[in-house]
């Protein structure tokens, strides 16, 4: 049950949808070009209606394809306009070589994206299939477990984004968040504005008195260097992610880390999990901690960039780890989440923990406290050498046999 | 084509997101492409201007004399890929601008 914590906050029943429109309405960019998509339809329909309404001074680009709203964001955004836009799973994909051409030109756009299960099969039900394809695309990631936080993600991403010049993408699990109705703190939006700042870029396409090219040809003598860029801005994100995250809580007094624990410090078995379903992981661990297991949870909150050397700080003391993705990659091996966790393990020499990998909710399938606690039991029974640790992807309420 | 500066640019000094200083083609010495060099003779010339209304790369080099009207002067070598188009522009009774094998 959320809670009022800052003094001027209010509580009000809102969708996942809505208090993202909300934020995009508080932070009211100068530009917004998108194309609906379910389950991310009400994100921009809402705004476009503050738009129409005359509540925002924004400029909203009705645009014909995802392809094309990114286009159009990355065009404002270069101009020198505060850009957004929201979209979900197809629309993701379609914008895909746009993604890359943000993050390659350092723009800090910030997009509202709805997880959803990408085709074929068609199914528009919550998975994280879609922003997993985008790990690698330069755009930080920023995930959320309930619509409080997709709010505060939202205000936070825009100044993550403009201070570390790379485009961010905030998520919330499909139907789960984005269309379940929730009680919200909103904090008013004079506050909501102090804190975000007036965008003053360092150089745009319209300042006439300073020209220069973007976005030319780079081909062996400097493209590594830009790509180097790129990536160095993506470690640099870290700490400027975590400064973001104290201002938000010394201005509004909600705490946020690269990811949450819950329970973990004395953890024997622990599962580390993105989105909505750490929730459930929540209630079920505190089943088990009334029952004197040593269960705990850490959940992810910034998956790019990855906390790859403070996660092993906390996981390292972990028994049995089960790491749940909501996304197979694939890959004959191994889903993201895991292959990010336990190469930030092994790289820091930390092999004592055994780590499992369970892939789950694929195309909006159920993911209950019993799976849950079906995968903690596991869990001890590895630490107790009852049962043997897996050398493969294991999958959760699917029917294989 | 001129030798280009000893030491690039590293990743930390580089401005960020593929952004390049304006103007910043005229460095580039395009001449070294060429197989054909059209040749300027100031004798047939009458000044129509069309070879370098018509030059893709900016190359016909142009002046303004003592009674303040525009004359052609020569051709930037630096620049002029020896496209032809100039040659193939100049009015026909004049031919003014011939290309000729670059023998280097």
């Amino acid at each position: 049950m959320i809670k009022t914590v800052y003094s001027k906050g209010k509580l009000v029943a809102k969708t996942g949808n809505e208090v993202m429109a909300e934020a995009m309405r508080q932070i009211e960019p100068d530009v917004v070009a998108a194309y609906p998509i379910t389950p991310a339809t009400e994100i921009v329909q809402i705004f476009s209606q503050f738009v129409a309404d005359g509540v925002v001074k924004s400029k909203y680009v009705a645009v014909e394809s995802e392809h094309s709203a990114m286009s159009a964001t990355i065009a404002a955004s270069a101009a020198g306009a505060r850009a957004m836009t929201g979209t979900s799973s197809q629309g993701l994909c379609l914008m895909w070589e746009m993604l890359y051409i943000a993050s390659g030109l350092r723009l800090p756009i910030v997009m509202a994206e709805v997880n959803r299960a990408i085709s074929a099969p068609i199914n528009i039900h919550g998975d994280q299939s879609d922003t997993m394809g985008a790990r690698d695309s330069g755009w930080i990631q920023i995930y959320s477990e309930n619509s409080q936080e997709a709010y505060d993600n939202m205000i936070q991403a825009i100044k993550i984004a403009e201070k570390a010049k790379l485009p961010v993408m905030v998520t919330t699990d499909g139907f789960i968040i984005s269309h379940c109705m929730e009680v919200v703190e909103l904090y008013p939006d004079q506050d909501v504005k102090i804190f975000i700042g007036d965008y003053k870029p360092g150089r745009y396409l319209l300042d006439t008195k300073r020209p220069y090219t973007l976005g030319s040809i780079d081909l062996q003598d400097y493209y590594f260097e830009h790509r180097y860029q790129l990536a160095q801005a993506m470690r640099d994100a870290k700490d400027i992610i975590l400064e973001v995250a104290k201002d938000f809580e010394q201005a509004f007094g909600r705490k946020y880390d690269m990811y949450e624990k819950y329970q973990l410090d004395d953890a024997d078995v622990a599962i580390v999990i993105i989105g909505s379903a750490a929730g459930t992981a929540k209630v079920v661990v505190n089943e088990l901690r009334s029952k004197g297991i040593k269960a705990g949870l850490l959940k992810i909150r910034v998956f790019r960039p990855f906390p790859t050397e403070q996660i092993v700080r906390d996981l390292a003391h972990v028994k049995a780890i089960a790491v749940m993705d909501r996304a197979d990659s694939c890959s004959g091996g191994f889903a993201p989440l895991y292959s990010d966790v336990v190469s930030s393990l092994y790289s820091a020499g930390v092999v004592t923990p055994k780590v499992e990998n369970y892939v789950y909710g694929l195309g909006g399938r159920e993911i209950n406290t019993e799976h849950i606690a079906q995968i903690y039991d596991n869990l001890g029974k590895i630490v107790s050498g009852l049962q043997k640790s897996s050398n493969q992807v294991e999958y959760v309420n699917v029917r294989i046999k | 084509m001129k030798k280009e500066e000893s030491r690039k640019l590293t990743a930390q000094e580089l401005p960020v997101g593929d952004i390049v200083e304006a103007s910043t083609a005229v460095e580039f010495h395009t001449g070294s492409w060429r197989s054909q060099r059209p040749v300027w003779d100031s004798n047939k010339c009458i000044h129509c201007l069309v070879c370098w209304i018509s030059c893709p790369d900016n190359s016909i080099k142009i002046t303004s004399d003592e009674k303040k009207i525009t004359v052609v002067t020569g051709i930037d070598y630096d620049h002029c890929k020896g496209c032809g188009i100039c040659a193939n522009e100049c009015p026909v009774k004049i031919k003014a601008i011939t290309m000729q094998q670059e023998t280097k």
